[in-house]
């Protein structure tokens, strides 16, 4: 029989596997010279972002795959979301040098996925005044996953990278925090589980500007990692809000949020709807990918990728609803 | 349950996940990916199956079938068909689930009986390597058939542990078993159990507190029709969160459906549904 405390010796031999296995690369700081600056744009006073392309994450050639932005304060710089790579990390530090001399006090992410925090460790000051901000389930659903994430990123061809190339937050959101990038407050938002259990929103009040990290998939085809219901249902509460601007986790930023999530929501909702429908008639999993392996997907880059995966998601979800 | 089986499956746990790395860094040519040569099956195969012969492929006896790609790595169906019903002359005694490159290679072991009708069953698993999956079916005149799948490993963000764990742990041992559509006297009927668990393969360590999540999953599903047994299940994190799992059993009368759940940490979770079945045409 295997028990749990049979095991904890196992878990402790994973960390030691990947110590042994992998060739271990030193997460350097982007300090050398030659790092070229991700290019970015100033979308509102002092707000600067680099907009990914639409690719499935991989070392191979989706590395750049997020939006990622920093917004400059009078005392520091919050960093939100660093990329799919620690050369991303690098070369949006290289970005933010080129517009401020200020240090980044704040790195932010907006969840655990690995186009949004691989590039993390490029960031890190060593300053014990620097915070790295995250979704209090954050840590858990990233160290779970982790091992797995470095495995892909090696397997399709990137460099062979060692555990610390993730970092973790040192400060967690269980509802709300504010922080202050001097004379610029952000308030940092922690979400029930929709596109992932440890969504966070970042929004600058001086521009009405909210980062929504993948609570907003525009073009790239909406990945559900999380729970459908609960995503469908902080759309709703994204809609109600009051915001000038939205910066989505994939696609252009948005002066219309309430209707450039409309796409978002309608996908989601067919899913919703064709999903429960099927398992109401009784159709396994397996058929109903077949059955809807095209179902919602006019218009969007990247269904091959994900559509199925979002099927196999949703069904395991509403399966338990009576 | 058989502690000397449970010790062969725990085994080569170990090992399993820096074979992963290894057979993912050196790309096809490596052994992991060479359905003969891969190292956890041929030490399942010595251990197990020592000196026998086993039929491949058996199409004809059991089909496997799971999809080409893990989708989503957390959640792969799998489904295991016999070809033939079970009966008391010549039925499958045991179907091995062993997934080559996973963390634990054998994930699941099912035992059935005549009285399941059907050795069928359909699971979800978890697969993040690239890896040849087996269905071993050992009859019960101690004949091996295998039939196998090759699954490639899902992309980008995808990965084995679960969505919501949170949400599973406050639901905990939740059960669901239902009989699909009317069941009919003395014909195999289609039935489904869900039972909701995080099944965390303790794994993952927590790198704010540096302490595992303790392992804890579903290790045994029992279940029986009218006393007899049906199904028995020896399972482990292979499973996906929320185990979920469809079977036939034969009504011979009526009877009462029952599934027993047993998890990693001794709890134990129950769940029974009266079934009545209708006369079939003569």
């Amino acid at each position: 029989m295997v028990t749990s405390s049979a095991l904890r010796p196992q878990a402790s031999l994973l960390t030691v596997l990947l110590g042994a296995c992998l060739l271990l690369l030193p997460v350097t700081p982007a300090r050398a010279a030659g790092v070229e600056p991700l290019p970015t744009r100033e979308i509102a006073r002092g707000i600067h972002v680099h907009q990914g392309s639409h690719h499935a994450w991989s070392a191979h050639d989706g590395e750049d795959v997020a939006n990622i932005g920093f917004i400059v304060g009078a005392r520091c710089v919050a960093v939100i979301d660093t990329g799919g790579s620690p050369a991303i990390g690098a070369r949006l530090k290289a970005a933010i040098e080129r517009v401020t001399t200020l240090p980044v006090c704040y790195v932010i992410n907006t969840h655990m996925h690995p186009d949004h925090v691989l590039g993390n460790a490029a960031l890190k000051t060593g300053d014990p005044g620097q915070a790295f901000i995250a979704h209090v389930r954050l840590g858990p659903s990233l160290s779970a996953r982790a091992p797995y994430y470095l495995e892909a990123f090696h397997r399709d061809g990137g460099a062979a990278l060692a555990p610390d190339a993730v970092v973790y937050p040192t400060q967690t959101v269980t509802e709300r925090t504010f922080i202050d990038l001097g004379d610029r407050k952000l308030e940092l938002r922690a979400w029930p589980t929709a596109h992932t259990d440890n969504d966070l929103t970042v929004f600058d009040q001086e521009t009405g500007t909210l980062f929504t990290g993948d609570l907003l998939f525009m073009g790239h085809l909406p990945v559900i990692d999380g729970q459908l219901r609960g995503w469908l249902h902080v759309i709703g509460e994204l809609k109600a809000l009051d915001v000038k601007r939205a910066v989505p986790g994939h696609g252009t930023v948005t002066d219309d949020l309430r209707q450039a999530i409309v796409p978002e929501e309608t996908y989601l909702s067919t899913v919703l709807r064709e999903v429960r429908a099927a398992i109401k008639a009784g159709v396994p999993i397996a058929r109903t990918l077949d059955q809807l392996s095209a179902t919602g997907t006019a218009g969007w880059q990247l269904a091959d990728e994900f559509h199925r995966r979002n099927l196999t998601a949703a069904y395991a979800e509403l399966e338990w609803e009576d | 349950m058989n502690p000397n089986r449970r010790m062969l499956i725990s085994l080569p746990l170990l090992l399993a996940f820096g074979k992963v790395l290894h057979a993912q860094q050196a790309g096809a040519t490596d052994p992991a990916l060479d359905i003969d040569a891969n190292p956890m099956w041929r030490q399942f195969r010595d251990s197990l199956f020592a000196g026998r012969a086993i039929t491949t492929p058996a199409d004809d006896v059991l089909k496997l079938e799971a999809p080409p790609r893990a989708e989503d790595a957390a959640i792969v169906p799998i489904a295991v068909r016999a070809q033939a019903p079970q009966t008391e002359a010549r039925y499958i005694r045991r179907i091995y689930l062993i997934i080559d490159n996973n963390p634990s290679p054998m994930g699941a072991v099912f035992d059935f009986t005549p009285a399941s009708g059907r050795a069928d069953v359909e699971t979800r698993v978890r697969v993040d390597a690239y890896t040849h999956v087996r269905a071993i079916a050992e009859m019960n005149d101690g004949q091996l058939f295998m039939s196998t799948r090759f699954v490639k490993a899902s992309g980008g963000c995808s990965a084995p542990p679960g969505k919501d764990p949170q949400a599973s742990l406050a639901t905990l041992g939740r059960m669901r078993l239902r009989v699909e559509g009317e069941p009919v006297l003395n014909r195999p009927a289609l039935a489904q159990l869900m039972v909701s668990h995080p099944n965390h393969s303790g794994l993952a360590m927590d790198q704010l507190t540096r302490n595992y999540t303790p392992a804890h999953y579903v290790r045994l599903v029992r279940i029986s029709y009218a006393g007899e047994p049906v199904l028995t299940a020896e399972v482990d994190f292979t499973i996906s969160e929320n185990p979920n799992f469809r079977f036939y059993f034969l009504p011979k009368g009526r009877g009462e459906l029952k599934a027993e759940v047993l998890d990693s940490q001794s709890r134990r979770f129950e769940a029974t549904l009266p079934v009545q079945p209708i006369a079939g045409p003569a």
